[in-house]
């Protein structure tokens, strides 16, 4: 058998390790920059491969799959691994029966996260092993490697990339999948799956000698990698800070982790009495340099390289070289920034225009719609993690009462509330909160991609299923009033906003219309439209809508109505689609189909 | 013996077809023999952003992201962004410019110039420069969007591997149905 040699993306590796290794369940809620794993995962035959709603149900889900003797990965980006935190540090007693890789997808630089948490402290935190593959053929090979140390230490293993790793693509050589080592089955073992305080204190110590157990087995790991050259500097280090340190310093002495938790204690003191210098190269914090100076050793690594941000080839050299920065060219300092922005005909501008206009306080969430924060809509005032937009407009409530009252609306995507805000909402029942909650139903998981969640009626693999009714479930939980408007709408959708948030009870609007993006649902939008000339009176209500179809031609000049004017819109007819927002904001009847007639 | 890696960046906006260009470049990179790597971001960035692309070929590669200051060609969609990542240019740089303006949301508003002479700055700098009307070619084989493979066809032009692996990554990446236009987008950039 020929290995095949194929460029993969670290997600992508992570996927073909999973299959390789026989996997059988595997179950994540999207996030970048995970997202990938379990799409690619879903396209081979075998596995069984599910959104969850969540990243707590995807690890119990893998957790049962485990139990019942199947190996089953869990993928979520790092800040994921909050929500999952629950099952996982119990799942650090119970062990398991089948091999359980956790993947956390970490972010530093926030290139699409709210924090840049490092979750390796997540694996001294909860006693489990780590390991952090710095390219794809690593990602490929530790997967299986991680099933194998799972099975062989009865511990769930953690395995952390960075965007870096997760999105960059290196060549890997495939495998055949091996066959399952067991097949999964029943076993009653209360002792060890039911933790209750009893139990839970007999699997104490067995998590601690585990530990010990793998901190003696990280000493011959492979993956753990003495690369020797002279010993003037050493340097260990692991993921995707490797490769940066051996771009700029390939003639150092190396001491690659392929394991970061728990560290081979003794491979390190003896690389540490080999050299003159001892620096550790990591992204975020110092990890491993703290345990490596608690051992008593003398190392750098801090003091040369940032706490905050991603590391790149440029800032290893710099920290490792003592090179100061060099200076940017003075003309390029302040160009026009260029962030995402919603797409043309998003359904989501209308309603943080009216928002914006209303003035009112948004408590924001996570997805497309957090982008309604950037001016010129300017309409999100809190944004903090999955879910939160609720319980933010609560203790807002809570807090001022009357003085909230009219002023305050929490906005949530489908994905989103299905997520986590549905515990929310039934707080605002249960505790008589006057909170009005938009939910912005497109019906899908956007901004990672459009996956498919509870609310779309499909499964990963596209299969239809049943499909969450948002109403019911509302109505369920208790919420009497609930509305529902289209987007596109904006006189009948800003009526419905200002009296809902007058409400002194929970009130609902769901706003209903598919992304722009969905491949499912094709929206019913309009041909181009286009502003006339000579409507136009430069007002700029429409360019407020920031829709990247509306341009702004500066010419000094008269509308026809005579009256002075310092430029005027304009619609790039190839990015627009017609949904008629901005003719809608328009008072002067300037903005109609093609060419504004 | 000196392990000699090429650096080509690309930059532009989200939406240009800009990961497709580098996920086919790779592809070839790799075929003709050598170690490759790519690395961009994805995720919000997709949504009208600012976007770069490293990709890098050679012996052996191990970062997959270029250092500032050692881009060896340097392929712009859009000319703006072609000034935010000048930083990353190498002393003496091969320049592919496509001329395209997308006006950031500051510029569609009013409130921010739009840098001019952009094509000047750059023909400046490099050590080779050539423009490339990549969205007028794309246009000439019947859809815009096909400027990616236009400057696709500009970089084959410039770098010696043999014309077929190109065309085969090109078809094997694009929809069964616009394999041609795109190997004809790829011609006119090749002679452009």
């Amino acid at each position: 058998m020929t290995e095949k040699r194929v460029l993969l993306s670290g997600n992508e590796a992570i996927a073909r390790g999973a299959f390789e290794s026989g996997v059988k369940v595997a179950a994540a809620y999207p996030g970048t920059p995970s997202t990938e794993i379990l799409e690619n995962l879903g396209t081979y035959q075998g596995p069984y491969v599910e959104w969850s709603p969540n990243e707590k149900v995807a690890l119990e889900t893998g957790m049962g799959a485990a139990f019942g003797g199947a190996r089953a990965l869990v993928v979520m980006k790092h800040v994921g691994v909050n929500v999952a935190a629950d099952p996982l540090f119990t799942l650090s007693y119970t062990g398991l029966v089948g091999g359980l890789v956790l993947v956390t997808a970490d972010d530093p630089e926030m290139h699409s996260s709210q924090n840049e948490q490092d979750n390796r402290n997540y694996a001294k935190f909860a006693k489990i092993p780590m390991l952090e593959p710095s390219d794809s053929q690593e990602a490929k090979d530790f997967t299986e490697r991680a099933f194998a140390i799972s099975e062989k230490f009865d511990t769930p293993v953690m395995l952390r990339t960075t965007t870096r790793v997760s999105h960059s693509k290196s060549i890997v050589l495939l495998k055949e999948p091996a066959e399952p080592a067991a097949k999964p089955r029943l076993t009653k073992d209360p002792a060890k799956f039911v933790m209750l305080p009893g139990n839970a204190r007999k699997r104490h110590p067995i998590v601690e000698k585990r530990l010990e157990e793998l901190a003696r087995f990280a000493e011959t790991f492979p993956e753990n990698r003495l690369e020797w050259s002279d010993g003037k500097l050493g340097i260990i280090t692991s993921g995707v800070s490797y490769v940066y340190a051996k771009e700029v310093m390939p003639k150092a002495s190396y001491l690659k982790l392929g394991m970061v938790y728990p560290l081979p204690k003794e491979m390190i003191r003896s690389f540490a009495s080999r050299v003159e210098k001892l620096v550790v190269v990591e992204e975020l914090d110092p990890f491993i340099e703290e345990q490596v100076r608690a051992m008593g050793l003398e190392v750098s690594g801090k003091s040369l390289f940032p706490l905050c941000g991603e590391l790149n080839p440029t800032l290893v050299e710099r920290g490792l070289m003592d090179l100061s920065p060099t200076p940017r060219a003075e003309e390029f300092k302040s160009l026009p920034a260029r962030p995402p922005i919603m797409c043309p005909g998003c359904p989501h501008r209308g309603i943080f225009s009216i928002l914006s206009k209303l003035k009112l306080f948004v408590t924001g969430d996570i997805g497309c719609y957090t982008l309604g924060f950037l001016p010129p809509l300017s309409a999100i005032d809190t944004c903090v993690c999955m879910g939160a937009s609720i319980g933010h407009a609560m203790g807002l409530d809570k807090a001022l009462g009357e003085e909230a009252l009219g002023k305050v609306v929490a906005v949530i995507g489908d994905s989103t509330f299905l997520h986590s805000g549905i515990t929310g909402l039934l707080n605002v029942v249960y505790n008589k909160g006057a909170v009005t909650l938009i939910i912005l139903d497109n019906r899908t998981t956007a901004m990672t991609g459009r996956q498919d969640h509870p609310g779309t009626g499909f499964t990963l693999k596209g299969e239809e299923t049943f499909r969450v009714d948002l109403v019911k479930l509302a109505k369920a939980l208790g919420v009497k009033h609930v509305k529902m408007v289209n987007p596109y709408n904006l006189a009948a959708t800003e009526r419905v906003i200002k009296r809902e948030v007058q409400r002194r009870e929970p009130s609902l609007i769901i706003s209903q219309a598919p992304c722009v993006l969905s491949r499912r649902e094709k929206t019913a939008l309009n041909k181009a439209l286009g502003v006339s000339p000579e409507k136009c009176t430069g007002c700029q209500a429409c360019l407020r809508l920031g829709c990247p179809a509306i341009e702004w031609v500066k010419e000094n000049g008269m509308n026809n109505q005579g009256k002075k004017r310092k430029g005027r819109a304009l619609i790039d007819s190839f990015l627009c689609n017609g949904c008629t927002i901005c003719a809608q904001v328009c008072k002067f009847e300037a903005i109609k189909g093609t060419n504004g007639k | 013996m000196e392990n000699k890696v090429t650096d080509i960046l690309l930059v532009g906006v989200g939406g240009q077809g800009i990961i497709l260009a580098s996920e086919i470049m790779a592809d070839v990179f790799m075929e003709a023999g050598y170690d490759a790597k790519k690395s961009e971001v994805h995720g919000m960035a997709q949504r009208g952003g600012s976007v770069s692309t490293h990709v890098r070929f050679g012996a052996k590669v191990f970062s997959p992201l270029i250092k500032e200051g050692e881009a060896d060609i340097f392929i712009a969609f859009e000319e703006l962004e072609a000034l935010r990542y000048f930083s990353y240019l190498s002393p003496h740089p091969t320049i592919l410019l496509n001329e395209q303006r997308l006006n950031p949301p500051s510029v569609s508003l009013g409130r921010d110039l739009y840098p001019e002479k952009i094509s000047e700055i750059l023909s400046r700098r490099a050590g080779y420069f050539k423009s490339i009307p990549g969205r007028k070619l794309a246009l000439q084989v019947g859809d815009f969007r096909t400027a990616n493979i236009v400057l696709l066809g500009a970089l084959s032009s410039i770098l010696s591997l043999p014309e077929k692996i190109w065309q085969d990554n090109i078809l094997r990446r694009v929809p069964p149905h616009a394999g041609e236009i795109n190997l004809k987008a790829f011609e006119l950039g090749r002679s452009a």
